[in-house]
């Protein structure tokens, strides 16, 4: 009982972290030359990267399980590799959140990267630091609100998914079958007393979160004032 | 030219409606300034140097090729420093951080001014702990032009370093930006558009008009040039170099010697005997006599002879120049006066200097 009342918790905070590395990686990147590009590409990738932001989740989820599966482009393609097909997989789940949390990460670091002024990028440069020594020693330290902005939006929308995760993952206990997943089918079976149990630690968990983004982002803030 | 002690410095770049097409030979050594209006193109000039602006051309820095068609080295690649004229430094780290951001950079090997040494220089010890946010304006350009210094670079960029700052920071920083020019060997350009600053600066002086070289040269020779390339008519001044040889306590006055002449200044007790020093003379403070004529007030006679009249600069006004050894002096008269001494060039004159000052 105890194992299997666990289990989405677990599975949850796996999905949610490690969507929220990967997106960490993914998306400095892409807010990096959406922030500093004039290039004409610009505007229609900022667009597609804010779209899971505007689309109900069932249509993203829907084209998912499409483009993964057996006459997918993503399907075939990781059958060809030998990963066999991603639809109902915890891996599935994974590239599914990545992409539907990819705005929550992208938009507060390009916003953050907007901020700096870029003549103390220059004043760096003439003092011989590298672009990619620039990036580590100027940007990253001054973006730090805009980082943690980006990886507590992220790992919250991550673990409040649904609708994504009933199109691709399905409901399999152990590898699809996260939180809210559960929430709903104690719900269903008119299991309240568990379901109580699962929501109620998510609201309390979702405070707890909120709070530690402020106060931590009030303190870099008034930490660079000193 | 010797190569090896020049600034080659050819450039072509547009940008929107403006175009910097600039072609000039810089000495390799001294402080240069380049001076013009605000648009002219100056700054724009300077970050082409540094390669922060994309431009076509040839940058060669005492015999180092930095750019030209084949291959451009990028900024971080440039053994040079900048000082921007906003507050540049880094908001995140301490000023001892700032100070550390370039100097760590450079290889121990091609570090030729060592950390406390910059410290001692602009007087930052006591600020060292210190976030920029805690600085004064003053404070924070000392802290800037010390992290620049720290790079060892081999070329100085100083963008209107003090234009930010109120009066009072600009005198505790000015004697600072002398030093270093007395003391530094590598080559300082300087973008200024304030006349005060470069007379007591520069020694080298590049004019730029809308994008273009309107003259180049010493400063010496430039300022006492009758065209006037500073469009200076009404406050056209000389600047010369002259040493400090006697302090009259009795009548509050200095004695300052140069190649060709003396002249008294009002004394300036906080310079030594000894001390160079540089003295402005305003053409208009400057009248001419054929004979000395100790019977009146001014007390600075010099002899010389005119060299060069440039008539009607403006409706009824001339400017002569005229040489006092090799130093030459302008002299703003009317040009009635001008022809009823009968001046001509080459003709032996009198200078009578009614004010001169110490640059400042």
């Amino acid at each position: 009982m105890m194992a299997t009342y666990w289990e989405p918790v677990w599975l949850t905070l796996k999905l949610a972290t490690m969507t929220t590395l990967i997106l960490a990686v993914v998306g400095t990147p892409i807010a990096w030359w959406l922030a500093r590009s004039q290039h004409w590409l610009r505007q229609p990738i900022a667009a597609v990267v804010a779209l899971p932001l505007v689309l109900p989740p069932t249509v993203l989820g829907f084209y998912l399980l499409l483009l993964m599966g057996p006459k997918g482009v993503v399907g075939q393609l990781t059958e060809q590799l030998g990963l066999g097909l991603l639809p109902f997989t915890f891996e599935g789940l994974v590239v599914a959140s990545v992409i539907y949390s990819l705005p929550f990460t992208v938009q507060p670091l390009q916003n953050a990267f907007i901020g700096i002024n870029n003549q103390l990028l220059e004043v760096a440069a003439t003092l011989r630091a590298s672009p990619m020594d620039r990036f580590f020693t100027v940007v990253m330290p001054l973006a730090r609100p805009g980082f943690l902005t980006a990886a507590v939006l992220t790992f919250a929308h991550t673990i409040g998914e649904f609708g994504v995760i009933l199109m691709i993952g399905g409901n399999i206990p152990g590898e699809t079958k996260v939180l809210s997943v559960a929430i709903y089918d104690h719900v269903e079976a008119i299991e309240y007393t568990q379901a109580h149990w699962l929501a109620g630690g998510m609201v309390v968990f979702s405070f707890v979160v909120l709070v530690a983004l402020y106060s931590l982002n009030g303190r870099v803030h008034s930490g660079m004032m000193k | 030219m010797n190569v090896n002690n020049t600034i080659l410095a050819r450039f072509h770049c547009q940008i929107g409606g403006f175009t910097l097409n600039v072609n000039l030979n810089l000495p390799g050594s001294g402080l240069t300034a380049l001076f013009g209006h605000s648009g002219c193109g100056k700054t724009t000039l300077l970050r082409c140097i540094a390669g922060l602006q994309p431009a076509s051309g040839e940058l060669v820095v005492n015999g180092d090729t930095w750019h030209n068609a084949h291959e451009s080295r990028p900024v971080h690649q440039r053994p040079l420093a900048y000082v921007f004229q906003e507050t540049s430094l880094f908001p995140h780290l301490s000023v001892e951080r700032n100070l550390d951001y370039g100097y760590r950079r450079v290889p121990v090997s091609q570090r030729r001014i060592q950390f406390n040494q910059a410290v001692e220089w602009l007087g930052l010890a006591h600020l060292l702990e210190r976030m920029p946010q805690k600085l004064s304006g003053g404070e924070r350009q000392r802290v800037a032009i010390a992290r620049a210094l720290l790079t060892s670079p081999q070329l100085l960029l100083m963008d209107e370093p003090l234009s930010a700052l109120d009066q009072a920071s600009k005198r505790e920083i000015l004697p600072y930006l002398e030093r270093l020019r007395d003391t530094l060997a590598i080559p300082i350009l300087y973008v200024s558009h304030s006349v005060a600053e470069v007379a007591r600066l520069a020694d080298h002086i590049v004019m730029l008009n809308q994008g273009q070289v309107t003259a180049s040269g010493s400063l010496q020779q430039t300022l006492a040039r009758t065209d006037q390339p500073f469009g200076l008519e009404e406050g056209a001044a000389i600047i010369l170099p002259a040493r400090i040889t006697t302090q009259d306590t009795q009548w509050h006055l200095s004695l300052a010697e140069f190649d060709g002449g003396q002249l008294w200044l009002p004394s300036e007790l906080r310079i030594p005997v000894g001390s160079d020093v540089r003295v402005q003379v305003l053409a208009r403070d400057v009248s001419l006599a054929l004979s000395a004529n100790h019977d009146q007030s001014i007390q600075n006679l010099i002899h010389g002879r005119i060299d060069e009249i440039a008539e009607e600069i403006s409706p009824g006004t001339s400017l002569v120049r005229v040489l006092a050894g090799s130093t030459p002096f302008l002299a703003r008269l009317t040009t009635r006066s001008v022809h009823t001494l009968e001046l001509t060039p080459g003709k032996p004159i009198w200078l009578q200097i009614k004010a001169a000052a110490l640059a400042d």
